[in-house]
Order: structure tokens, then C-alpha cells, then sequence
């Protein structure tokens, strides 16, 4: 879903940009409660494992096809705010050295592949875990429905930033319906990607995976010094 | 619970090593983007699509890094599109380990100090 330069108008492109910004810099600040010594390490293969994956094109039929987005993944096994990190290190390489992204759309791409599917994937398998049993087990398919939802509701953000500020003159519902259309379909793979990535950390290491924490708590008690406010 | 097994940090002694799991995803990753991507579909991906068909694809401008060495995910000068891509996506995944590893690293608590 990367888009490119000329997509939306310069106003746009700025507001999406300052968003990103702000986005970005509030992770930097909420990621210090995720990452330590162990998980710091993780967050970057995290990272490379969601660059590496998106460049998977699978087909969706009629000569369309979809990638990983990476949003939810990356969230369920680092945390959100890392997850946010790491999908905007991915954008960010992707852009200014694969020329994949639009330099003046990076704050566009930001805000719809890392700061929605990041949102949405999270709120969506945090609503299930709490409703599903506690089990281990419960994470993978949750996370899979988190990332399945977070690509139409990202294809959504799309759309509503094109009517704001789109350059051509498109029909707002043809856009929406085909928008939505595909990146339900393109969801699919990215829950099947997701689950099968969630899931393996799962059989080896359950407590690297941030969203199993919760879970495994009462089971693994660990105290941690409490932090001093910055 | 008892106070012993929480202070004891209960760890199963036959678990997964943390550097093996570290290795088997740097592994994989470098696996699907050097090799794998090569089979990677090729068709336009849904946004590029939507956009041919409700005819806005043409509103896209030339991409400024499009002259890049390692642009739309080929190496320059390579002419072998297989070796070409491969080297690509595996440069660009080393890239986003120790970029987006090395920010992760500076964010992160460190024991001991409470300052930055």
C-alpha cells in the first residue's frame, strides 16, 4: 500500500507528515517501558523479518496482489509503540533507498501501514485476548484477526486522505468500495502471515512474545525495579 | 505461589536458547528476502490496482531516490535479476536490523541508571 509522490496534495502530505511526526516521537517515549536489554536485540530482527516479508507479494487474483504489512505483527511480538518503530524504520529504508514509498508520502505511508495497522491490529487482539480464554494458544488466533482488520481499516484511512486530499477527481464510493474490496482480501494474507509468524515464536519462547505476557504472568513472576519519571 | 518460586525467576531449563531464536529469525528473513522474493508475485499490489482502474495511477510522480543503487529493489550493475534482487533484499534487511535494532538499543531502560 505504499504511496507514492503525487497521490495526495502538499497540504495533505504535510498534515500526514506532522502527524507522523508526533506519532513517531510519542513511540520513542512509550517504547522505553517495552524494550530492554533482551527485547531491544528482538525489535530489530522484528524489523528485518517485516522488511524482508513485505517484499513477499502474494497474489490476490485478477492480475492484483498484496503484501505483509507488519503492524499488528510487530506490535503483538515487541509491544505497540515499538511496533510503530519498527513498521517506520521499515518505510523509511524502503522510501529513500528502494525508491518503494514516496518521500513527500512518507508521512502518509507512516501513518497508514505503521500508526493504523499498529492501532487497530493491537486494539482488536487485546479485545480478544480479554475475551477469549487465558491460554497461550488464544494469542496467535487473535493476533491473526488483529492483522487481518488492521489492512482494510488502513485501505480506510487511505480513502477518507484521498477525499480530503486526493489530486484526481475519483468517486469517493468506487474508491471506497474498492479500496476496501481488495484490502479484505489482501487481510487475509496478512493474518495467515501473522499467525504462522506469531505462532512459531509461540512454540519456542512464548515469553518473547510481548502480547503472550499478560498470559504467562501469573506464571512467571518477574519483579522489575520501578522507574524513576524522566 | 510461593515467595521462593517468584525470586527464584523460574526459568525451564529446557528452553529455546534467546540467540537461537534471534539467529533462526535473521535467518528466515534474510532467506525470504534473498531468495524467496524472487518468486514473489510480480502484479501491481491493491493500491497501485484500485488506482489503474479508477484512473488516478498517473497522478503518481517520479520518485526522487528512482536513480538509487538499489532502487525498486534491484542492485545496480548487477545484471543477474535473481542475484540482483536477492542482494537487494538482503541488504536491505541488514540495514533495517541495525537501524531499527540500534534505535530500539538507544531507547531502551537500562538497569541501573535512572537518567538519560
Amino acid at each position: 500500500m505504499h504511496v507514492p509522490d503525487g497521490f495526495l496534495d502538499a497540504p495533505t502530505s504535510i498534515a500526514t507528515g506532522a502527524v507522523a511526526v508526533v506519532a513517531v516521537g510519542v513511540a520513542l517515549r512509550g517504547a522505553r517501558r517495552e524494550l530492554d536489554d533482551k527485547t531491544a536485540p528482538l525489535a530489530g530482527l522484528v524489523a528485518a523479518f517485516v522488511f524482508a516479508t513485505q517484499m513477499l507479494n502474494f497474489p490476490v487474483g485478477a492480475g492484483t496482489s498484496g503484501h505483509l504489512m507488519g503492524g499488528a505483527l510487530a506490535a503483538v511480538l515487541v509491544g505497540p509503540w515499538t511496533g510503530v518503530l519498527c513498521v517506520s524504520v521499515v518505510l523509511i529504508v524502503q522510501s529513500l533507498l528502494f525508491a518503494d514509498g514516496g518521500i513527500t508520502a512518507l508521512g502518509t505511508n507512516i501513518l497508514l501501514m505503521a500508526v493504523t495497522t499498529v492501532v487497530v491490529g493491537w486494539f482488536v487482539t487485546r479485545v480478544l485476548m480479554k475475551v477469549l480464554p487465558k491460554r497461550v494458544g488464544t494469542v496467535a488466533p487473535a493476533a491473526a484477526v488483529g492483522a487481518f482488520v488492521s489492512v482494510p481499516a488502513a485501505a480506510a484511512v487511505f480513502t477518507a486522505l484521498y477525499f480530503v486530499g486526493g489530486t484526481a477527481d475519483i468517486s469517493l464510493a468506487t474508491l471506497t468500495t474498492a479500496m476496501l474490496g481488495w484490502h479484505t482480501v489482501i487481510g487475509l494474507g496478512e493474518g495467515a502471515i501473522t499467525f504462522l509468524a506469531v505462532g512459531a515464536i509461540l512454540a519456542v519462547r512464548p515469553d518473547l512474545v510481548y502480547a503472550a505476557r499478560s498470559v504467562i504472568a501469573e506464571r512467571d513472576l518477574v519483579i522489575k525495579p520501578k522507574e524513576a519519571a524522566a | 505461589m510461593s515467595t521462593t518460586e517468584q525470586t527464584e525467576q523460574t526459568t525451564d531449563k529446557k528452553r529455546v536458547p534467546f540467540t537461537w531464536v534471534a539467529v533462526g529469525i535473521a535467518v528466515v528473513a534474510l532467506l525470504l528476502a534473498g531468495v524467496v522474493s524472487y518468486y514473489a508475485s510480480a502484479n501491481p499490489d491493491g493500491l497501485e490496482y484500485v488506482a489503474e482502474k479508477t484512473g488516478f495511477i498517473d497522478s503518481a510522480s517520479e520518485h526522487g531516490a528512482a536513480d538509487g543503487p538499489l532502487a525498486d529493489y534491484g542492485t545496480k550493475g548487477v545484471d543477474d535479476e535473481r542475484l540482483s534482487g536477492g542482494l537487494a533484499g538482503v541488504i536491505g534487511t541488514v540495514v533495517v536490523l541495525v537501524l531499527a535494532g540500534g534505535l530500539a538499543l538507544v531507547v531502551r531502560r537500562r538497569p541501573g541508571s535512572t537518567e538519560e
